[in-house]
């Protein structure tokens, strides 16, 4: 497997299982955690360094597993106190995590190679093609294909099983404790699958883009459909769309891979948030313009009838009512369009087709003229 | 002791440190308080990340490292994520904790995209960028003290000068718009201000463990009281306190960086309040309950055995201490509750039994008067 390609495909695979967990996230209201766990387990890795000495050795990845779970345990935690508002509880526990791992990297283990920056920026350019998977003998290729390979699969399990709880218990959580889904069980299944994510791509990819490969696709699902199950497929796309286009940027401007990874999962949203058919800045601009056009179109047609004989020139027209002339040429022209007034020798006469959606509206409108 | 204090007076390079991490322990403090009471609290680790690409390109343009360059790129950066998490939450329906992600993974993505670019290009040992990632209190300027205390001073008064309309605006938005403040315009200072008090201190303690500096100090001043004055001013001491003993221990030790030093004081002072403050503290509201339950137990021991008596109708059955527990709503603290009572005179002990007294007979029976049955 050459190196380019094992790159994007440790990447994409890391995007998927992101993207999983992601949507439920973001559903939830609870996004930021995806930032706390992923900073917070380095010091479960820093923590298993010491009884087992081996940088590689898988053990770490249990530590820092546990470290998720015990940072969602101490917010929920401090947040039973009911001291301090649950954001609060959050910005706290895991910066104080964060500093007790680095307090103990520089203290002791100043020698050992472990580099701080891996948690912002990752190490994806130093996954190598030859740290192979030996299996009864066999070689079946690089190691982080199938670490993540298997956190893709525990993940897509993790959905398959629960979907419907999960389901219910984001969208209704009474509903669930009702019908006995227990939604405190999810929360805290959905967070084990977080930290899984989180602890198995942030030694390649690092905290920041965990939280971007997590959230900003889901988000960007979320701005696209309403259906859950659409959302999984779209989040997913993004993602891999993302981790793929930053892969090449960066190797374009010969930069980080996992900066340019983030930043791409953060342009997707920004170009959902611009020109999403529904949702989108450009759509609602013009859904509220279409919106004032209708309204205006209505007004100008009840305000004809000041003249005599359904009919005024523009002059009255605009001396009646307080509007730009342009923006009344713009009016009147729809209303020709639509063949509801007519223009006869610079005067505005109703049609026939006029007089009648006039009588209509006037019908309808308490206000009387 | 007066030995060590004349040291670190002595001690230029650290005079120097403890006035810088002391004075952006008070801005990150006091400014803290209204990210805090405005459940912004994650916005600290957003704008700290977010500034990096600011700081870079600060750099590229002017080629310049100094300090007060530098803080600039990081708050406009800072600042511009603000506004896309506002945006994004205004005209979105996406949530505020869900913007504030992608913003931090938008803006921190395109810092670090920058900043290794830089590196590539051999530029960076000169720049020192990578201070900003993880802080280097040790190494702390004369400038950078200055950058601290100008514009940090700076935001502390616009703080009091704005101080009635940050105070409700904090409390009661609905209100600051009826009495004709522009709430938009109070959030925009408010958020400019939490931005300065962010950025100010990202090269001494660095991106993560600065946001952590805006809400701990803020979380702990809560404990201790519910005045806003007096909580702006309480987290501004912890803050500064923080931001001094950590200096102080790191400069005890070999291979000590002060950042998660000072992070970790906070916490420390943070822990001490959530437990020990007095009538929030987690301590005084134990002692409490602990005391509220014996008083029932007082209360409901005797009765219990009273009801007891008068189901089987005999003056002189005991019952084990098992049965009681069984009977009783409380399951742990019963044996000393009995001991208690017997000490009183209202209960006694014969063998394994327990019995009612004559005296708690009459005690049950005015303990039901007082209580209404």
């Amino acid at each position: 497997m050459g190196y380019e390609l094992l790159i994007i495909l440790v990447a994409s695979l890391t995007a998927l299982a992101c993207a999983i967990p992601g949507i439920f996230l973001i559903l939830r209201g609870i996004a930021m955690m995806s930032d706390a766990l992923s900073h917070s387990v380095l010091l479960g890795i820093v923590l298993m360094l010491f009884i087992v000495g081996d940088l590689s050795s898988p053990y770490l990845l249990v530590g820092a597993g546990l470290t998720g779970i015990f940072l969602v345990f101490l917010i929920e935690l401090l947040g039973k106190t009911k001291r301090l508002p649950s954001d609060a509880a959050m910005a706290l526990v895991f910066p104080a995590l964060f500093s007790i791992a680095v307090f103990l990297i520089n203290k002791y283990l100043h020698n050992v190679h472990i580099d701080t920056h891996m948690v912002l920026s990752g190490e994806i350019l130093y996954i190598s093609p030859k740290d192979s998977l030996i299996l009864f003998g066999y070689n079946l290729g690089p190691k982080p294909f199938y670490t993540m390979l298997i956190i893709l699969l525990i993940n897509i399990s993790f959905i398959g099983v629960f979907f419907k709880e999960l389901k219910i218990s984001t969208f209704d959580k009474q509903l669930a404790s009702t019908i006995g889904s227990h939604p405190m069980l999810m929360h805290y299944f959905l967070m084990a699958v977080v930290a899984i994510t989180a602890v198995g791509s942030f030694k390649f990819v690092g905290s920041i883009l965990v939280t971007g490969l997590m959230i900003a696709p889901a988000a960007t699902a979320y701005l696209l459909t309403d259906n859950l199950f659409k959302m999984l497929i779209i989040a997913s796309i993004v993602g891999v769309v993302s981790a793929v286009s930053g892969f090449y940027l960066a190797d374009f401007i010969n930069s980080s891979p996992t900066g340019s990874m983030a930043m791409m999962t953060g342009v997707s949203f920004l170009i959902a948030y611009i020109f999403a058919p529904k949702r989108g800045l450009i759509a609602k601009f013009i859904g509220q313009s279409h919106q004032k056009d209708a309204l205006a179109r209505k007004i100008l047609l009840t305000h004809l009838l000041h003249g005599e004989d359904d009919q005024s020139s523009k002059k009255e027209v605009l001396s009646s009512i307080q509007w730009k002339e342009r923006f009344v040429d713009k009016i009147l022209n729809g209303l020709i369009e639509e063949n509801l007034v007519k223009s006869e020798s610079n005067h505005i006469v109703l049609t026939d087709r006029g007089k009648k959606l006039l009588n209509e509206l006037r019908s309808l409108s308490p206000i009387t003229m | 002791m007066i030995e060590y204090l004349t040291d670190v007076f002595s001690n230029y390079t650290l005079r120097t440190v403890i006035l810088g991490t002391s004075g952006l322990g008070i801005v990150s403090g006091a400014l803290g308080v209204f990210a805090y009471l405005r459940k912004q609290s994650l916005v600290g680790g957003v704008v700290s990340h977010s500034a990096l690409p600011g700081i870079v390109i600060a750099f590229l343009v002017t080629g310049s490292k100094a300090p007060s360059v530098l803080v600039l790129g990081a708050a406009i950066a800072g600042w511009l994520s603000m506004l896309l998490v506002n945006m994004i939450t205004r005209t979105t329906r996406v949530k505020y904790d869900s913007a504030l992600g992608i913003t931090l993974a938008l803006f921190f993505g395109t810092g670090i995209l920058l900043l290794i670019r830089v590196q590539m290009a051999g530029m960076s040992k000169k720049a020192g960028l990578e201070h900003y990632l993880f802080g280097m209190a040790a190494t702390m300027s004369h400038e950078n003290v200055l950058v601290i205390g100008g514009l940090g001073g700076l935001a502390l008064i616009l703080m009091f000068v704005f101080w009635k309309e940050f105070k409700v605006a904090s409390f009661d938005p609905d209100y600051t718009k009826s009495v004709g403040f522009s709430v938009h315009l109070i959030d925009t200072i408010i958020t400019s201000l939490i931005v300065v008090a962010i950025v100010i201190g990202l090269e001494a303690v660095g991106v993560i463990l600065m946001s952590a500096m805006v809400i701990i100090p803020a979380a702990a001043a809560r404990q201790w009281t519910n005045r806003l004055s007096l909580m702006v001013l309480i987290s501004a001491v912890i803050g500064a306190a923080a931001g001094v003993g950590g200096t102080l221990i790191g400069d005890s030790g070999h291979h000590l960086a002060t950042g998660p030093l000072i992070v970790l004081t906070a916490t420390a002072l943070f822990i001490l309040s959530l437990f020990f403050a007095p009538k929030r503290g987690m301590a005084i509201h134990w002692i409490r309950q602990w005391k509220r339950k014996r008083r029932m137990m007082h209360r409901q021991i005797p009765a219990l055995l009273h009801d007891l008596m008068e189901r089987t109708k005999t003056k002189d059955d005991g019952w084990t201490i098992d049965v009681i527990r069984g009977l009783s709503p409380y399951k742990s603290g019963i044996d000393r509750v009995l001991n208690h009572l017997k000490s009183e005179g209202l209960v006694q002990q014969a063998n394994d039994l327990w019995f009612l007294t004559q005296k708690g007979v009459e005690y049950v029976g005015i303990d039901s008067k007082d209580h209404g049955g």
